[in-house]
């Protein structure tokens, strides 16, 4: 059980309002198959998810985040730049005062390599192979807390399956 | 920290321009958590803004995307505070949405003009039409916030789908080439409500003659038919030209009971799903133990638009 949460409450709470996620690619890669998948799974969950397209800085990033009010920001790397990029975009998002944003990443991101990302404030860490029922399990978990944020105070981050 | 804010805070920053109260400011606008009649007064038109909220309308694929974005670089770069609201369908079935309008945009990413460019990407949620109701709010808020002009972007949409004329003092047609033969242009729907016409993707066959088509047909309107313009969001061709016309499009009186037809219908139908009984009787249809009838007078106004 991963932090107490009561699922029934976090539903009705999602049920409510739908979460606004913006799915984004920082870096050059052009592979957004993932990123596709994983969007589509959160609209099919019933979310407003915004999708900005390939090869987007950590600016843009962190801007799309703030304009569209985004709730939690999902990010896919297969190119191996999620170890500059990943915790680039959580540092701006702090600069810009966007410290209550969940943050979650994807994509081929070795296993050596996801504690930096857990220390920098990204809340999971999915890899390919992973069943986005999981990754809606733990956005749920997530709007459920209220610490969760990428300025936030808490440590908690889910272990991924893959 | 946010947590602390107080709604009155977050709006007065709003209002004083930050970025981030506004967002948010308009999410609770979207979920009717701020009511309307608290937005400040929605500037009124002057001389030198002949409008304040304009639609940009058409059919799937046609490039509205491109050319919204085309335009408000062409605006930006002269000055103009430009904001976009950009509207995408909503899952009849889950709720969800997939916004990807922001795919096609580069004027929200130009660093010499994103501080005069704005893109909120908003889902259909519970409205049927190609604009729910609710940007009305939305775009009189941006207004208040400082921003000149509002675009909404609807929803790729058909002949009869008029919605987006309840929620803006100009409409922009957008069409593609090729778009069937010469008796398309004759039909009514849309095309009667524009107050111009824009053929894009005009490096493409087709695109000349449809324009040339839409222009006859409009011949037979009279004085007040709309102008049509050939452009290509993508290419650039036409911008400049269609940016400077759109900027100081005139209104017309032309179809102005159609326009106040939609206005009527779709506050009405707002009315109708903002009824708190609306979900219940939603789930009595479903399952049987309500007619259409019956439903109807459960959802009849009573006291519940003082609370929308």
């Amino acid at each position: 059980m991963k932090g107490g949460v009561d699922r029934e409450a976090v539903g009705r709470r999602i049920m409510d309002q739908p979460l606004r996620i913006v799915v984004a690619k920082p870096g050059l890669d052009g592979h957004d198959r993932g990123a596709k998948v994983v969007a589509r799974a959160l609209r099919d969950a019933g979310h407003e998810v915004i999708y900005t397209g390939l090869r987007r800085t950590s600016q843009q990033i962190v801007d799309t985040v703030r304009d569209e009010d985004a709730r939690f920001l999902g990010l896919s790397s297969l190119s191996g730049a999620h170890a500059h990029l990943f915790p680039q975009v959580c540092e701006k998002l702090r600069e810009a005062g966007l410290d209550d944003v969940v943050v979650f990443g994807g994509g081929i991101i070795p296993e050596d390599d996801r504690p930096a990302l857990h220390a920098v404030g990204i809340r999971a860490v999915f890899g390919p192979g992973t069943p986005t029922s999981e990754i809606l399990e733990f956005i749920a978990t997530a709007a459920g807390m209220n610490d969760a944020g990428v300025g936030q105070s808490s440590t908690w981050h889910w272990d991924a399956s893959a | 920290m946010m947590e602390a804010t107080s709604v009155g805070d977050e709006l007065q920053s709003a209002l004083n321009g930050d970025r981030r109260a506004m967002a948010r400011m308009l999410s609770s606008i979207e979920n009717g958590e701020f009511k309307p009649e608290n937005i400040p007064a929605k500037p009124t038109a002057t001389e030198a803004h002949a409008w304040t909220v304009m639609a940009i309308t058409g059919a799937p694929g046609v490039g509205k995307s491109v050319l919204v974005d085309a335009l408000m670089t062409a605006w930006a770069t002269e000055g103009v505070r430009v904001a976009l609201l950009a509207v995408d369908p909503s899952s009849p079935r889950t709720g969800g949405a997939l916004l990807g309008d922001r795919v096609r945009m580069t004027s929200v990413d130009n660093p010499t003009i994103s501080d005069r460019v704005y893109v909120r990407s908003i889902a259909t949620r519970t409205s049927s039409g190609s604009v729910p109701l609710i940007v009305e709010d939305m775009a009189a808020f941006l207004l208040a916030c400082g921003w000149e002009r509002v675009l909404i972007e609807t929803v790729g949409s058909g002949q009869a789908e008029l919605r987006c004329a309840a929620v803006a003092d100009r409409i922009v047609v957008v069409e593609g080439p090729a778009r069937g033969d010469g008796i398309q242009a004759e039909k009514a729907g849309l095309l009667e409500l524009a107050d111009i016409v824009l053929v894009n993707k005009a490096d493409l066959e087709g695109a000349e003659r449809h324009a040339g088509e839409l222009m006859e047909s409009y011949a037979l309107d009279g004085e007040d038919a709309p102008s049509v313009l050939l452009t290509s969001g993508l290419k650039g061709i036409g911008v400049p030209e269609a940016a400077k016309a759109l900027l100081s499009l005139p209104g017309s009186n032309r179809a102005l009971r159609a326009r106040m037809r939609e206005r009527l219908l779709a506050q009405h139908e707002r009315r109708l799903v903002q009824h708190p009984a609306y979900n219940a009787v939603l789930d009595g249809l479903c399952e049987g133990t309500l007619d259409i009838t019956e439903a109807l007078t459960q959802l009849k106004g009573d006291d519940h638009e003082r609370a929308s």
